[in-house]
């Protein structure tokens, strides 16, 4: 096996690691920051490099469209989006999910409007978070590129046959160029050979999907996108140990640095991993026993990987990029808090919103968020949220 | 790790030169990330890329606050911001300028060591048109020793292309060579 190391922008080698996952049919609408992604695709099948369709749709709504089109019938389907884009096919992005349909996705995480912002945070997947779509983080180039195969594996397997959104941080890994290993086509396609779905829509064994539901039958089906998401946890966890077995880079749901002896952890989601890594290395340097709990798998919600990662510890940081507004704090918060109710020793949670629509969060940041935050735990001062550095 | 910011204006080419050192150093089997200041592409309007190269994996992804290194494109920008801010001690400051050093920045009582090169003029007689980010990594290796000319060559010409790429490294020695170092 023949792997290379290459300096690279990681939109481009997003698009790159499609091509040798060999898709059937792209369909994607330009949008700040996902753009690189899909231009560089559309140069790779007309260069003749990828026997593939790449459908340049008019909006977002028709991307989605086109896509739940192309994989109802079998082909392997990839999009990408950000933000507005995202808002605008919101409609057709819950549908694939119900419909059972394995189109795999580049999330480039970009915030909302208003007021119009082209940067980074999380609010554009949390206004999907409940759609029934598999979500993943990544926190790396490497990890973006290991992800389009694991994606497409996990969407496709006929126990899961659910979409698949790679969730990266827009700009912050889009437009970052850093070293990324690349895997030979051919380890590649042992690991995610063409598939034939079953129940793909073909004349000669006709099937129907996204009927009209009558209340009779409503609750049942959305029952089924229960039972499909919560159940999709054994395949993802599987293809992610069989892809680390076959590259030597392994994910796991919830992952942990310096834990072990930890009192306390500061909790992130995407690319603000690797800085609090370092950042927990430095106060580790002083005494403080602090480590970091990265969460990978946000849909399905890894229950017991978490708690196994909470429970013992004193005091969790937890830092959010999306705010509920007048809700209970951050998603990710929110959600922590809900997945230790009750739980006896649980520890205390606080938690911090950062880092919206691309402000900066440098070291410093960091460390004034864990260590304020272990303060604030200790005060016992640990209702709703603090939106970090806001100006008064 | 070496932290190096850029400073040049929308249309300079003060990413592309962030991305071949960083290429040229991963290259190399280190570590780097190059990545420009988010935002809408402005031609003229002052923009700032960054480049990190170290032997271990980087994990900080955050802008560069304490470079290392601080190259400036256009000479002009020196009215409206100072360069050495928030620059380490024993940094190198390297400016496109036809002036002494000493005319155009005030380091007086700092410990950073400034390079000047006339890159605009290298830059015109070379390539035939005034756009100096490759030009001035002439003077970033000279300066800092941190990358060999041999380390750009294929990136650059990667980028370029043969004929343009081999325009570029032209302009690329001759400001190794004429590089003045403070």
């Amino acid at each position: 096996m023949a792997k290379v190391r290459k300096g690279i922008e990681v939109s481009i080698a997003m698009s790159e690691a499609v091509a040798q996952a060999n898709v059937d049919v792209i369909a994607a609408y330009p949008i700040t920051p996902q753009t690189h992604i899909v231009e560089h695709l559309s140069e790779i099948v007309a260069e003749g490099h990828l026997d593939a369709e790449y459908v340049p749709v008019e909006s977002e709504h028709s991307a989605m469209s086109v896509c739940c089109g192309s994989a109802a019938v079998g082909a392997r389907t990839f999009t990408s989006t950000s933000s507005q884009g995202l808002a605008l096919m919101s409609e057709i992005f819950t549908i694939a999910a119900a419909m059972r349909l394995p189109v795999v996705m580049a999330l480039a995480n970009r915030s909302l409007s208003s007021p119009l912002s082209i940067w980074n945070d999380h609010s554009d997947v949390m206004s999907v978070r409940d759609a029934g779509w598999i979500h993943v983080f990544v926190e790396s180039g490497q990890e973006s590129y290991d992800h389009v195969f694991t994606s497409f594996r996990i969407a496709e397997d006929p126990a899961v046959m659910l979409p698949v959104a790679i969730n990266l941080d827009g700009f912050i890994l889009t437009h970052m160029i850093e070293p990324i290993e690349y895997e030979d086509d051919e380890t590649i396609r042992k690991y995610l050979p063409d598939v034939k779905m079953k129940n793909a829509l073909h004349p000669d064994s006709p099937v129907s999907m996204g009927c009209f539901g009558m209340p009779e039958i409503y609750t049942e089906a959305q029952m089924h996108r229960q039972v499909g998401v919560v159940n999709s946890y054994g395949t993802i966890v599987k293809a992610w140990q069989e892809w680390g077995d076959l590259t030597g880079r392994y994910y796991r749901p919830v992952e942990t640095y310096r834990t072990d002896d930890a009192d306390y952890c500061i909790v992130t989601m995407g690319s603000y991993g690797e800085t609090a890594m370092e950042v927990v290395d430095s106060l580790r340097g002083e005494g403080e026993k602090v480590g970091v709990i990265k969460l990978r798998l946000w849909r399905p919600f890894p229950f017991e990987d978490f708690r196994r990662e909470a429970l013992g510890k004193k005091t969790l940081i937890v830092v959010d990029r999306a705010i509920s507004f007048g809700g209970p704090g951050g998603p990710v918060a929110s959600e922590l808090r809900s997945a230790l109710y009750g739980v006896p020793g649980a520890p205390k949670i606080v938690n911090y919103v950062a880092g919206l629509a691309g402000r900066d969060v440098a070291r410093v940041d960091f460390r004034n968020i864990i260590l304020e935050g272990k303060a604030k735990a200790e005060k016992g001062d640990t209702d709703g949220f603090t939106l970090y550095g806001v100006r008064g | 790790m070496q932290e190096i910011r850029f400073h040049g204006r929308g249309g300079q080419g003060a990413v592309t030169s962030a991305e071949l050192i960083a290429i040229a150093a991963i290259n190399k089997g280190k570590f780097a990330q190059a990545f420009p200041s988010f935002g809408p592409e402005r031609r003229g309007a002052p923009v700032v890329a960054f480049c990190r190269v170290d032997d271990r994996k980087i994990l900080i992804r955050a802008k560069v606050y304490r470079p290392d290194v601080v190259i400036v494109l256009d000479s002009g920008l020196l009215e409206l911001l100072d360069p050495t801010e928030g620059m380490h001690d024993g940094g190198v400051l390297i400016l496109n300028t036809k002036k002494k050093a000493s005319d155009v920045v005030n380091v007086a009582g700092r410990n950073i060591r400034v390079a000047t090169v006339d890159a605009n003029t290298i830059a015109h007689e070379e390539l035939g048109r005034v756009i100096v980010n490759t030009t001035m990594l002439g003077a970033f290796v000279k300066a800092t020793g941190l990358l060999g000319i041999d380390d750009i060559k294929g990136p650059l010409l990667d980028r370029f292309g043969a004929k343009l790429g081999a325009r570029n490294l032209k302009a690329l020695e001759r400001a190794f060579q004429e590089v003045t170092i403070v």
